[in-house]
C-alpha cells in the first residue's frame, strides 16, 4: 500500500517538470532563453558587518552580575558571596530548562532555520512566499530582509523594507482583504497595507502596523483566519500562541503549559479548527469557537508540518524522525466540541526509501518529510521531501499525490516534481484560486520561482462547456499506468 | 430579560466573596510575615485566623465587596463616556452621580483599611492607646494612634483614587472579547495583569499619599486634642511603608478582581432563541430583543449572538431564513436586518453630519446642544448616567459636556438651538453677555477649536481656560465610534447570513434585501473612508499597558473600518460575477466593482 515504488521513476537529470495534463506528468529540457529573472540577485545580505563585534550570550542582567563579581574588591564581601550564588542558581535554573526543552538555547536565527518550513531557511534566497488568496498576486520574502509583490496586472512590484523587518520566517495575505500582509519577524509581527492601486514601488514603513509582545519572538508561524477577523502567531520562545485583532492591535494569549513553545500553525480552510505544533513531541489541535485545545502526544519527535483538507475535517501531519503521513479525521458536530474527534491518528502514506534505477544511476527518493501542501480543491497533494543534501544520490524532491476527500478518502501516486539541473525544491504553495485544476508555486535553491499547474476536473466543481484537461501542443509518450494503483483508501484500513 | 444581567452580576459578587478568603489569608501572611522568625510567624497568622476579629473583619470585608459590586452593576456601561476637552473631564468627574461614587468608595476603602489594621495588628490595631505623660505625671492619658490613623486615611485616598482613576481609565466601560473563552480560562488569563496592575497601581497611590499626608498631616493633629507629639519624619519608616502598600495592594486586587469577575460573567455569550413556540416567550427573541433600546447590555448581547450564529450555527441560520407558518412572511430575516441596516444607516448619518461641521468650521454650534436627547436615545445613547439626569433639567447647563458628547456628535441639527445661533452671531452682544447665555456652549467638546473666531480671541487671552477647553486630539473621532461595537457585529452578521444564503437560503428572503444591503455598507464605506482622511482621525492612540481600564473603545474605529471592508469583500467573493444582475446606482456598481477586482 504505502510505497513510493509505486511513482514513476524521477526523470533524468536536465529534464524538468512541466505540468500535468491528462493524467501524467508531462516534462521537458529547459532552455536558457525561459530564464526570466532569477532572484539570486537579492541574495546577499546586508549583515556582513556582524563579524566585527563581539557576540555577547549574557543577557544584562548577567552581566551586571559578573560585573559585580569583577568589583568584588569593592563590594562588600557578603554581597559578592550572595551575588554568586544567586548567579550560579540562576545559571542551573536556566540549564535545566534548556535541557528540558533543548531548542531554548538555540539563537534566534538557528531557531527559525529550526521550525521553518522552508528547506534550508538560514542559506534560502526565498525566505517565505504566498499567494494571494483570491488574486494573481504573490508576495516574496527575500534572504536581504525585503518583500517584493508580483502582480501580473500590474507594472510595478512594491519592494517593503522595516527596520523591524529582520529573518522573516513567514508572509500570509489576509483573507477577504486586497491589501494586508502579515509578516512574522524575528522581534515581531509586521502587517503590511500595501493598497493595490497606488504606483509608489517603496511604500513607507508607515504602512505596516506593528504587533508586538514582551517574549513572544522570534515569530516562526502566522495564520489567518479564513473569515479575515483573527491572526494567530506563534513563537518556539514563547508558550503563549497569540491570538490578534489586528485592526485594534490588541491581543490575547492562549497559555498552555507543555511543549516549551508553539513552532507551527495551521488554520483549518473552514475556520473551525487550529493546529498549532510545539517543538517537542506534543501538538495541539484548538477548536475556534471557545479555544479550547485537544493535546496529541508523539511518540517519536515534533510534528514538522501539517496541513488540512478544503472541507476541514481531515487533517494530515507528519512528524520528524518518521518517514509516514498521519491522518486525523474530525466529524464536526456543533456543540458537542470535540468530543466527536478521533481517538488515534491514521498512517496514510509510507515514504520510506525506495530505490529507483535511472540512466544517471540509482537514486534514493524518500525519507523525512519538510512540508506538506494540498490544494484547495482537496485533489492534489505535494509532499517536499528532505533528502540528504551531502548525498548526491539522495535529492531533496517534491512528490505528488491525487486525492480524493469524498466519500472516501483515497491518496494515489501522481508523480515526481524536479526542477533544472543542481536546483533543489525549498518551498512550495498550491495557488488558492486557481481555475483549471491545481498550480503548486515551487522556490528553488537556484533563486528561481516555477508555477507548475495540475490540469484536471475537480469533482466537486461542475464545469460546463470545457472536456478534459486543456489540450496541451506536445503530445508525449504515455508511461506505464501507474494511476490507477492506489495507495491509501480508507476501505482498506 | 433584564434579570439575566442582574443573575450574572450576582453570580459574579458571590465568585468574588468566595475569593476573599484566599486572599486574606494572603494579606495575613504577608503582613506578618517576618524574616527571622517564620515559625512564629505561621503561629501568629493560624491564631489570627481562628480569632473572632478576623470573623468580624471578613464579614465585614465581604460587605464592602457585595457593595463595590453593587456599584459596579450601577455604573457599567458598554458604550463608554469619551471627554472631549479637559474640561469635560473635569465635568465628569464633578458630576454628582460620580462624587456619590467616590464618596462611597473613600468610604469603603476606610472600612477595608481598618480590617487591614486589624488583620496586620501590632502597633497598628487601635485607634487610642495609653501613653505615659511626658512631665512625669503617672496618670495616663488616652492617645492617638497615629500608625492606625495613616493606615484609615491611606484607605480613604487609595478608594478616592481608584474612583477618580476609573473615570479617567474608562473603568466602568465593558468590552466585549473578540475571542470566546470559557470563564475559567479568562479569568486565569486576567489574574497576572490583575496581581500586576494592583500592585502598582497601590505603589503610586501610597506614594502620592505619603507627599499628602506631609504636607496636610498637621490637619489632624490640630483637630484631635489627645494628639500625641508625633512627628512626621516617621513617615520614612520602611515597615510603615510596605504595610501601607501591602494594605493598598489587597484594597485594589480585591475590588479589581470583582470588577474583572463582573465584566467576565456580563459579556459571557447569551443565547437569544430565533423564535420560540410560544407567544409569552416572544420578548425574549432574537429580534425582539434587538429592537429594544433599553437596556443597551442587552442589545449588545443580542448582536453579538447574531454575528456568533450567523457565523457558527447552520441551524440557527435556518430559523433566521424561514417564513412564518401561516402566511409566509420572513418575520425574523426581515427583523433582524431591518435593525442592522438602520443602525450603519444611523452611523453613516453621524459621520457625514460630522463631517459637514468640521468642513463648515466654525459653524458647530447649531449641532452642540445637550437638549436634544430625544434623537440621541434612539440612536445610541442609553447609558444609565443620562437616566438619572433626565428628571432634573436645571442641571443641565451645570452638568459635564462629556455626559452629552455621545449626544452632540450624533445628532442632526435641529430647530431646538436656534435660539443661541442668533445669539453668538449678533455684533451687539458683548462677549461676556455671551458667555452668560450660552453656558451649555462652553462644555461643547469642540468648543475652543470650532467655536466662532472674536469668542475664541476672548478666550485665547486666558490660558488657562484654552487648556482647559482645548479639544482633546482624535477624542472626537473616538467618541463618534463609541458605540461601534454593535456595528461591528451588524456587519459581520449581516454579511455572515448573506454569505449562508447563498447556499442555504431556500426561499430567497435575502436576495430581497441584497440591494439594500449592499447599498447601505457602500454608502457607510464612502463616509469611513472620508472620516479617515481628517487630521488626527487615523492616528494611533497612545497604548496605555498596565492599566485595569480598557482601552478598546480607543481603537473601535479601526476595527469598524476593517470589518467593513471585511464584510463587503465576504459578500462580493461569494456572489462574484451574480453581483451584476442587481439594480444599484452607477457609482456604488463602480465602487463594487472595485471590490470585485480586489483594488480597495
Amino acid at each position: 500500500m504505502c510505497s513510493l515504488a509505486l511513482f514513476p521513476p524521477p526523470l533524468p537529470s536536465g529534464q524538468t517538470t512541466l505540468c500535468e495534463s491528462n493524467n501524467e506528468l508531462l516534462s521537458g529540457t529547459t532552455t536558457e532563453d525561459q530564464l526570466k529573472q532569477s532572484l539570486k540577485l537579492h541574495s546577499r545580505t546586508e549583515s556582513s558587518s556582524k563579524a566585527a563585534f563581539l557576540d555577547h550570550s549574557e543577557t544584562l542582567w548577567m552581566r551586571s552580575c559578573l560585573y559585580i563579581l569583577s568589583c568584588a574588591l569593592v563590594v562588600p564581601k557578603w554581597l559578592s558571596m550572595s551575588s554568586g550564588c544567586i548567579l550560579a542558581l540562576l545559571q542551573k535554573v536556566s540549564s535545566f530548562h534548556g535541557s528540558l526543552f533543548p531548542h531554548l538555547t538555540l539563537s534566534s536565527e538557528d531557531m527559525i532555520a529550526e521550525f521553518s518550513q522552508v528547506l534550508n531557511w538560514s542559506d534560502c534566497v526565498v525566505r517565505a512566499f504566498a499567494w494571494h488568496p483570491h488574486t494573481d498576486k504573490f508576495a516574496v520574502a527575500l534572504l536581504d530582509d525585503s518583500i517584493k509583490i508580483y502582480n501580473p496586472k500590474s507594472a510595478t512590484t512594491p519592494t517593503l523594507k522595516h527596520r523591524l523587518q529582520r529573518s522573516v520566517a513567514a508572509v500570509q495575505w489576509k483573507p477577504l482583504c486586497a491589501s494586508a500582509l502579515a509578516v512574522a519577524c524575528q522581534n515581531c509581527l509586521l502587517v503590511w497595507h500595501v493598497d493595490p492601486c497606488s504606483l509608489s514601488t517603496r511604500p513607507s514603513s508607515g504602512c505596516a502596523q506593528v504587533l508586538s509582545h514582551p517574549g513572544h519572538s522570534p515569530v516562526t508561524s502566522i495564520a489567518w483566519s479564513p473569515s479575515g477577523s483573527l491572526l494567530v502567531s506563534a513563537s518556539p520562545m514563547d508558550t503563549a500562541m497569540m491570538v490578534w485583532d489586528v485592526a485594534s492591535e490588541s491581543c490575547v494569549p492562549l497559555q498552555r503549559v507543555g511543549g516549551g513553545g508553539v513552532s507551527f500553525l495551521s488554520w483549518s480552510p473552514d475556520g473551525s479548527h487550529v493546529l498549532a505544533s510545539t517543538p517537542s513531541a506534543l501538538f495541539r489541535v484548538w477548536e475556534t469557537r471557545m479555544w479550547t485545545c485537544e493535546r496529541w502526544p508523539c511518540v517519536k519527535g515534533r510534528c514538522q508540518s501539517g496541513c488540512w483538507s478544503p472541507d476541514g475535517s481531515r487533517l494530515l501531519f507528519t512528524v520528524q524522525g518518521e518517514m509516514v503521513i498521519y491522518a486525523l479525521t474530525f466529524t464536526d458536530t456543533p456543540g458537542v466540541g470535540l468530543c466527536g474527534g478521533p481517538q488515534a491518528a491514521a498512517v496514510v502514506a509510507d515514504l520510506s526509501e525506495t530505490t529507483f534505477n535511472t540512466p544517471d544511476g540509482d537514486i534514493i527518493v524518500g525519507g523525512e518529510i519538510q512540508s506538506l501542501a494540498w490544494d484547495s480543491t482537496g485533489e492534489r497533494l505535494a509532499v517536499l521531501l528532505k533528502g540528504d543534501p551531502h548525498a548526491a544520490d539522495r535529492p531533496a524532491i517534491i512528490a505528488v499525490f491525487k486525492t480524493r476527500t469524498s466519500p472516501i478518502f483515497e491518496l494515489l501516486p501522481c508523480g515526481f516534481v524536479q526542477g533544472e539541473r543542481g536546483a533543489e525544491p525549498r518551498l512550495m504553495q498550491f495557488h488558492p484560486s486557481f481555475q483549471h485544476g491545481a498550480l503548486l508555486t515551487v522556490c528553488w535553491s537556484s533563486g528561481r520561482i516555477t508555477h507548475v499547474p495540475f490540469y484536471f476536473l475537480s469533482a466537486g466543481v461542475p464545469h460546463c462547456g470545457l472536456s478534459g484537461s486543456p489540450s496541451l501542443p506536445r503530445p508525449q509518450t504515455v508511461p506505464a499506468d501507474f494511476a490507477n494503483q492506489s495507495l491509501f483508501t480508507e476501505l482498506m484500513s | 430579560m433584564c434579570c439575566v444581567i442582574c443573575w450574572r452580576a450576582a453570580a459574579s459578587t458571590a465568585w468574588a466573596v468566595l475569593l476573599l478568603g484566599p486572599i486574606t489569608a494572603a494579606l495575613v501572611i504577608l503582613g506578618r510575615f517576618s524574616l527571622f522568625h517564620p515559625i512564629q510567624t505561621i503561629s501568629e497568622c493560624l491564631s489570627l485566623l481562628t480569632s473572632a476579629s478576623a470573623v468580624f473583619s471578613l464579614i465585614l470585608l465581604c460587605g464592602v465587596i457585595l457593595m463595590i459590586g453593587f456599584l459596579n452593576l450601577e455604573y457599567y456601561t458598554v458604550i463608554p463616556t469619551i471627554a472631549c476637552s479637559k474640561i469635560a473631564l473635569l465635568g465628569q468627574l464633578l458630576h454628582p452621580r460620580q462624587l456619590v461614587n467616590s464618596a462611597v468608595h473613600c468610604v469603603m476603602g476606610i472600612v477595608v483599611a481598618w480590617c487591614c489594621a486589624i488583620t496586620i495588628g501590632g502597633r497598628y490595631e487601635t485607634l487610642g492607646y495609653t501613653c505615659p505623660q511626658s512631665d512625669g505625671d503617672s496618670s495616663s492619658q488616652m492617645c492617638l494612634n497615629e500608625y492606625h490613623l495613616i493606615l484609615l486615611l491611606a484607605g480613604a485616598f487609595v478608594g478616592l483614587s481608584y474612583s477618580l482613576l476609573g473615570v479617567i481609565h474608562n473603568m466602568n466601560y465593558i468590552s466585549f472579547h473578540t475571542v470566546q473563552q470559557y470563564k475559567y480560562l479568562r479569568f486565569k488569563g486576567a489574574l497576572p495583569l490583575v496581581v500586576k496592575c494592583s500592585a502598582t497601581q497601590a505603589l503610586y497611590s501610597i506614594r502620592n499619599f505619603i507627599v499628602v499626608y506631609f504636607f496636610l498631616g498637621y490637619i489632624p493633629k490640630i483637630l484631635c486634642l489627645y494628639m500625641n507629639k508625633q512627628t512626621i519624619a516617621g513617615l520614612l519608616d520602611l515597615s510603615l511603608v510596605y504595610h501601607l502598600w501591602i494594605s493598598a495592594s489587597f484594597l485594589l486586587f480585591t475590588w479589581h478582581i470583582t470588577l474583572v469577575l463582573f465584566r467576565i460573567f456580563v459579556t459571557e455569550l447569551y443565547s437569544f432563541p430565533v423564535q420560540s413556540s410560544f407567544t409569552e416567550d416572544a420578548h425574549q427573541c432574537l429580534a425582539k430583543v434587538l429592537n429594544e433600546k433599553q437596556p443597551m447590555i442587552l442589545k449588545f448581547l443580542a448582536l453579538q449572538d447574531l454575528a456568533l450564529l450567523s457565523q457558527h450555527s447552520p441551524s440557527r441560520r435556518c430559523q433566521v431564513f424561514s417564513l412564518s407558518q401561516p402566511g409566509g412572511h420572513p418575520h425574523n430575516w426581515n427583523a433582524i436586518s431591518k435593525e442592522c441596516l438602520s443602525m450603519l444607516t444611523d452611523l453613516t448619518q453621524r459621520l457625514v453630519a460630522y463631517h459637514d461641521t468640521v468642513a463648515t468650521n466654525g459653524r458647530a454650534k447649531s449641532l452642540s446642544t445637550g437638549s436634544e436627547r430625544k434623537t440621541s436615545s434612539e440612536t445610541s445613547v442609553t447609558s444609565g448616567t443620562e437616566d438619572l439626569m433626565s428628571p432634573r433639567p436645571t442641571l443641565l447647563m451645570k452638568t459635564p459636556a462629556s455626559v452629552f458628547a455621545r449626544s452632540v456628535v450624533g445628532t442632526p441639527r435641529t430647530p431646538l438651538t436656534a435660539p443661541f445661533t442668533p445669539d453668538l452671531d449678533s455684533p451687539f452682544a458683548s462677549p461676556a453677555l455671551r458667555r452668560l447665555t450660552a453656558p451649555v456652549e462652553q462644555c461643547s467638546p469642540w468648543f475652543g477649536t470650532v467655536q466662532s473666531p472674536h469668542v475664541k480671541n476672548f478666550l485665547a487671552k486666558r490660558v488657562l481656560i484654552m487648556y482647559l477647553f482645548n479639544k482633546l486630539p482624535e477624542a472626537s473621532s473616538q467618541a463618534l465610534f463609541a458605540d461601534s461595537q454593535a456595528h461591528i457585529w451588524a456587519l459581520e452578521g449581516l454579511s455572515y447570513l448573506v454569505q449562508a444564503s447563498f447556499s442555504e437560503d431556500q426561499f430567497g428572503v435575502v436576495q430581497t434585501a441584497l440591494p439594500s444591503i449592499l447599498s447601505c455598507m457602500l454608502v457607510l464605506q464612502e463616509a469611513v473612508d472620508r472620516h479617515f482622511k481628517l487630521p488626527h482621525a487615523s492616528s494611533k492612540p497612545v497604548r496605555s499597558t498596565g492599566s485595569m481600564g480598557d482601552s478598546t473603545h480607543k481603537t473601535l474605529r479601526f476595527a469598524l473600518r476593517a470589518t467593513l471592508k471585511t464584510a463587503i469583500y465576504r459578500i462580493t467573493t461569494t456572489f462574484g460575477d451574480h453581483l451584476n444582475a442587481i439594480q444599484m446606482s452607477a457609482e456604488h456598481r463602480k465602487r463594487l466593482q472595485q471590490f470585485l477586482e480586489y483594488k480597495e
